[in-house]
This record gives C-alpha cells, sequence and structure tokens, in this order.
C-alpha cells in the first residue's frame, strides 16, 4: 500500500454498513462480461433503459378505498407508469376493519381493504389489462390476489393479460417486517400455491416479489439484505420443485425488491453483486435453461429509515441521491419517498416532488442513455466483488443450517439483524456517523404540512362491511369458507378456494380466520 | 448502590416494525437497566399486567403506525384503574408534537420522536425514576 497522508492515516473509511475502504482502487478484480449476458452484473438487457426506462412506480394508498382511488387517478395522470397498493396494518394481519385488534389502526398505514367489495371501489375506473400492478401484501397475499383476479374477471380482462407483483414474501415478515400470521411451513405451502396458480393462470404476473427491503430497514447492513433476500429466494425455490415444478417454468417470474440507502457505491455494488449471484445460483445450482430464469429483476424503493423528521426538506436531497444508486444499479422499477414520510404517509404535494425527481433522473440526468456507465470503475467492481463474496458466505452458513427456515427458527438472520442495527445507532450516538440535521448541523424546523387520517375510515369501513354482511348469500359464502378450510387441511392448492369465498363477498378476515383455523398462528421469540 | 431501575419495552397495535424497541431494549440493558420486552402485538390489557407482574417503574411504549392516540389512553387508563399511577410511561416513535403535548396531558411522562438520542433517554430515565 501506498503511504498515506498523516493526517487521514488514521481515520477509518468505511461505508454505511462498516465495510472498509481502501485508500485508493487501482485495478479491477477481473473483467466483467457486457449487459444482457451471463450473468448479467452490468444489466439484464443489453440495451437497458435506452430500450426501455424503468417503472415509475409510487407506492400508495391510506385510509378508505374511495379515497386511495382518487390518489391513483391523481397519480396516473401525473405520469406514474404502474400504480403499487399500500394496505393498513389490520388488511396485512387479515383483519376486518371491525376486529378489536384493529383499534386505532384503520386506514393509517395503507387502504383498508375488508371484501371484495372494496377492491371494486379500489380499481374503479382503472382498466387492469393496461395498468401494472404491485400489491405490498404478505400473509393474506393470496386472498388479496384472488380478489384482483375476481375484478379483472368483472372487467372482462384475460388473467393472461394481467401485469403486475404480489409482494407475498413472507419468509422477510419473519426476518425483519414481522407482519407474519400462520407458522413458517402452511405459510410457505400459500406461497408455493400461488407461485404454481400463477404459472398456471397469470403468466405475466410476479407472484413473489423477495424483499431485502425491509430486512434493510430493520437495520441490516447492504450484505446482510442481499444475503438474506437471495437466500429467501433459494428458499422458494426449494419449495416450488419439491411441489413438482420444473426450474423454468416458474423462476422467470421470481421477482425481487431492494432497499436503494444511503451509501451510493455500497448500494449500485449490491445490485450487481445481486444479479451476478442469482444468475449463478439459477443456472449452476439449479440447472436452469432459461435466460429468463437467470435473470435478476428488482423493484428498487429510496431508504425510508435514512429519512429524517428534523429538517424534513433535506430528505428530497437523500432520496434524490438514492434513486440515482438504483438507476445506476440497472432497477427495473423505482419508489422514491416522499419528503414529510418521516411523519406520516405523504401528502399529494410531498408525491409529487417524489415522482418529479424519477423524472427528472429519467429526462435530464443523461444517466438513462448508456447501460452500467460505473462498469469497470475500479472501486465499483472490487465493492462489487467483496459484496458478493460476503453474500455468498451467508448464503453458506444458512445452506449449513439446513435453509432459511430452521435459521429463522434458531434466530439466526434475525440476530445479525438487531446486532447490526445497534451497532449502527452507536455510531450514530458516538458522531462516528454524522446524519445531517440529526447529530450535526442541527437547526430549528419549519413545521410542514401532513397527511391527516381520522377515525372517520375506521367508521366508514365498519359501516360498508356491516351493510355487505346484510346483503350477501351469507350461505354461499359460509359454504365457500368451509370448502376452504377443507382444501387447507388437504394438500390441495388453496388458490381455487380462496377465489370462490372472495367472489362469494366472504370478508379478508372471515378467510384468513379459516385458514387461521387450520394453520394456527405464528409467535416469535424476540431475539435482542 | 441502589437497585437497578426496571423497565417494560413494549410493543403495542399491529405494527411489527421492531427495530426501535430492540434498540432501545438493548441501550437500556448496555446502561445497567433491567430490561423486559414484550415482544410484538401487545394491547394496552398485556402491557399493563405485564408491568404489574414484573413490578416494573417505567414502561416504554414503541409506536410507529399512528395508532397512539388510540392505545395510549387505553394504557394510562389502565394504570389509573390499577392504582399503578407511579409507574412511569414514556412512548418514542412516529407521534406529532401536538399529539405528544396531548398525551402528557394525559400522564406520559415524555415523548421521545424520531432522531432522539439513546443516552437522552437513558437520562430521563434516570432523572425520573425516584432513587
Amino acid at each position: 500500500m501506498k503511504t498515506a497522508d498523516p493526517k487521514t492515516a488514521e481515520r477509518q473509511f468505511t461505508t454505511i454498513s462498516g465495510v472498509p475502504i481502501e485508500p485508493l482502487y487501482e485495478s479491477v478484480p477481473h473483467d466483467v462480461p457486457p449487459p444482457g449476458e451471463f450473468p448479467y452484473t452490468r444489466g439484464i438487457h443489453a440495451d437497458m433503459y435506452r430500450g426501455r426506462l424503468w417503472t415509475m412506480r409510487q407506492f400508495s394508498g391510506f385510509a378508505t378505498p374511495e379515497e386511495t382511488n382518487r390518489r391513483y387517478h391523481y397519480l396516473l395522470q401525473q405520469g406514474q407508469t404502474g400504480l403499487s397498493v399500500a394496505f393498513d396494518l389490520p388488511t396485512l394481519m387479515g383483519y376486518d376493519a371491525d376486529h378489536a385488534m384493529s383499534l386505532g389502526e384503520v386506514g393509517k398505514c395503507g387502504v383498508s381493504i375488508c371484501s371484495l367489495e372494496d377492491m371494486e371501489i379500489l380499481f374503479r375506473g382503472i382498466p387492469l389489462g393496461d395498468v401494472t400492478v404491485s400489491m405490498t401484501i404478505n400473509s393474506p397475499a393470496a386472498v388479496l390476489w384472488a380478489m384482483y383476479l375476481a375484478i379483472a374477471e368483472q372487467q372482462g380482462v384475460e388473467w393472461s393479460r394481467l401485469s403486475g407483483t404480489l409482494q407475498n414474501d413472507i419468509l422477510k415478515e419473519y426476518l425483519a417486517q414481522k407482519e407474519y400470521i400462520f407458522p413458517p411451513r402452511p405459510s410457505m405451502r400459500l406461497v408455493t400455491d400461488t407461485i404454481e396458480f400463477g404459472a398456471r393462470h397469470t403468466p405475466k404476473f410476479n407472484p413473489v416479489s423477495i424483499s431485502g427491503y425491509h430486512i434493510r430497514e430493520a437495520g441490516s447492513t447492504a450484505v446482510q439484505e442481499l444475503a438474506f433476500t437471495l437466500r429467501d429466494g433459494i428458499e422458494y425455490v426449494d419449495w416450488a420443485l419439491e411441489r413438482g415444478m420444473a426450474i423454468d417454468e416458474f423462476a422467470p417470474r421470481l421477482s425481487f425488491f431492494f432497499n436503494a440507502h444511503s451509501d451510493f457505491f455500497e448500494e449500485i455494488a449490491k445490485y450487481r453483486a445481486a444479479r451476478k449471484i442469482w444468475a449463478m445460483a439459477m443456472r449452476d445450482r439449479y440447472g436452469a435453461r432459461s435466460e429468463r430464469s437467470w435473470k435478476l429483476r428488482f423493484h428498487a424503493q429510496t431508504a425510508g429509515c435514512s429519512l429524517t423528521w428534523q429538517q424534513p426538506y433535506n430528505n428530497v436531497v437523500r432520496t434524490a441521491l438514492q434513486a440515482m444508486a438504483a438507476v445506476l444499479g440497472g432497477a427495473q422499477s423505482l419508489h422514491t419517498n416522499s419528503l414529510d414520510e418521516a411523519y406520516a404517509l405523504p401528502s399529494e404535494h410531498a408525491v409529487t416532488i417524489a415522482l418529479r425527481t424519477q423524472q427528472i433522473l429519467a429526462h435530464e440526468s443523461g444517466i438513462p442513455n448508456t447501460p452500467d456507465p460505473l462498469g469497470g470503475s475500479y472501486f465499483v467492481e472490487t465493492l462489487t466483488e467483496q459484496t458478493e463474496s460476503a453474500a455468498q458466505d451467508y448464503i453458506r452458513r444458512i445452506d449449513e443450517m439446513g435453509g432459511m427456515i430452521p435459521a429463522i427458527e434458531v434466530g439466526f438472520p434475525q440476530s445479525e439483524i438487531a446486532a447490526a442495527s445497534y451497532r449502527y445507532q452507536r455510531e450514530v450516538e458516538a458522531g462516528d456517523r454524522v446524519i445531517v440535521g440529526v447529530n450535526r448541523y442541527q437547526s430549528d424546523d419549519q413545521p410542514i404540512e401532513l397527511l391527516q387520517i381520522d377515525e372517520s375510515a375506521a367508521q366508514h369501513q365498519e359501516q360498508k362491511l356491516a351493510s355487505l354482511r346484510a346483503r350477501r348469500d351469507n350461505g354461499r359464502a359460509q359454504q365457500s369458507l368451509d370448502a376452504l378450510r377443507r382444501a387447507a387441511e388437504g394438500t390441495e392448492n388453496t388458490m381455487p378456494y380462496i377465489l370462490d369465498a372472495v367472489r362469494a363477498y366472504a370478508s379478508l378476515g372471515e378467510i384468513m380466520d379459516a385458514l387461521r383455523s387450520v394453520f394456527g398462528t405464528y409467535q416469535e421469540t424476540a431475539h435482542l | 448502590m441502589s437497585n437497578p431501575v426496571r423497565v417494560l419495552v413494549a410493543k403495542p397495535g399491529l405494527d411489527g416494525h421492531d427495530r426501535g424497541a430492540k434498540v432501545i431494549a438493548r441501550a437500556l440493558r448496555d446502561a445497567g437497566m433491567e430490561v423486559i420486552y414484550t415482544g410484538l402485538r401487545q394491547t394496552p390489557e398485556m402491557i399493563v399486567n405485564a408491568a404489574l407482574q414484573e413490578d416494573v417503574q417505567v414502561i416504554g411504549l414503541s409506536i410507529l403506525s399512528g395508532a397512539h392516540n388510540a392505545i395510549v389512553p387505553r394504557v394510562m387508563e389502565l394504570l389509573r384503574e390499577k392504582d399503578m399511577t407511579d409507574v412511569i410511561v414514556i412512548v418514542g416513535g412516529i407521534v406529532p408534537d401536538e399529539d405528544a403535548e396531548a398525551l402528557k396531558k394525559q400522564g406520559v411522562a415524555a415523548v421521545f420522536q424520531p432522531g432522539a438520542s439513546l443516552d437522552a433517554i437513558v437520562r430521563f430515565i434516570r432523572s425520573a425514576v425516584p432513587v
């Protein structure tokens, strides 16, 4: 190593995840094949954004389906190119708005959906054959997806034309976000049911979006995010193969979702390493023959946990830098956070700035003009290789534990994430990590205007549900729930039964209760 | 040297984002306190019962979902019913200023908003708990 300036010699330079940075990078580890070629380190397409820009997809949902439907029409008018549904906590946890556990939570973190009727309102006036829709739903994913399919039927849109993504990634719930309902194994059976059903009926729909986003938000490092996400992906593959499906039948429709955090180059390296690891796993570990199975496609969202409550306008700048990393890393779709999201769900004004940030990147920055502009950079190529090798180590350790479910059961990924998040917070506390406006350059804040959601959304939802229960054919609803229960007790694919229950206007809570009665519920041991 | 302060760190409501609760639990433990973490999805009743059984001096509630105006008053009410008003309640999470003021009027000792330092929370607990 060359001699360094004595003033900087003692100072440690690390990425936000704690990876040491050398004083200078002077070579690349090895040559990397061009974009569009295996293992796709430089991108899954030869022309990348010259062929087609990424999809600008703002995650959105609040209060009632009526109000969220209005926001969707607004976002589409503003040039957004896909929809992404945010559900409230009762919906995510499979409770109706009138359940005791829903107290204070209805419509707060997303839109409340209690039955097919709500979903009809949510997509009113939106032709499902023409938009791509992403739904952030996990434990009850099969039910919300069934509602979506039922609406396509109502609109006369063939299922084969539907394009979109179901998050449906239950494994990361046990690791990070903790919105699980059932124990891991029956949950995995439901996910496998949707993958199998999708392969047969919805060839353009991604039945699962394997997500590192939440792992990172829970405080993991970039390497942990990458490794745990890809190992979750391997787990889904193993279950689908076990079901008797062929790898190339379902692997092309597995999609991914990563965080776009603040350490610019570390993030770009993470996306590049992700494509390489996945391509090699699909080809070499599973013998996939189709190139489409090898290609890792991903959505990115800027890091919610990086947004600060203090000096909220700074969040526009943070988000722009993070979005730039996602685009330089070759994302297929992107959500940019709004400046007010450390406080609340975004106001219309704030979400418009967030969308404009993507449009500026797309049309003014020049970044999309050539694929992987940072390819060949000494630093980026080295960091890509280091990230890949550190992630492979984690993947091997989890393989040795017998896979992701045994690893979750002993709390391995949970403990690793908790330790990383504590280490990071300690560094912030000590001032070793500077967060502008929080632990340095503090100043008085001016208040910003926030979206307010009051309890009227809850009342509205409860009334609608009561009226639906009085109106619907309750005998038919009950029969469909009984049939679902029997199917869940056996080994059949549950999707056709869930579809029947949804069409009979059984509520989300009723359908989830039927499954709870068979599968039981999960309580975790907290790993501090 | 007096006995260590006993703190119940609780996560009420449906939200599963427990990063903050876990970091605080560790920080309080590292500061020499005895910490009991309830785990997720605790109702106000479960939290107050745990506080009673564990004989804690402090309850720390972590709420990020916006449900604080429904949940915290219920906890305060149960503490009054059980004659446990000597237990100090602090709240951490996404709580706007005006809500924070309203919660304090109902007896919450302190509200820590995003960006609050771990040291500030430790110092507050030390100063608030009678020796």
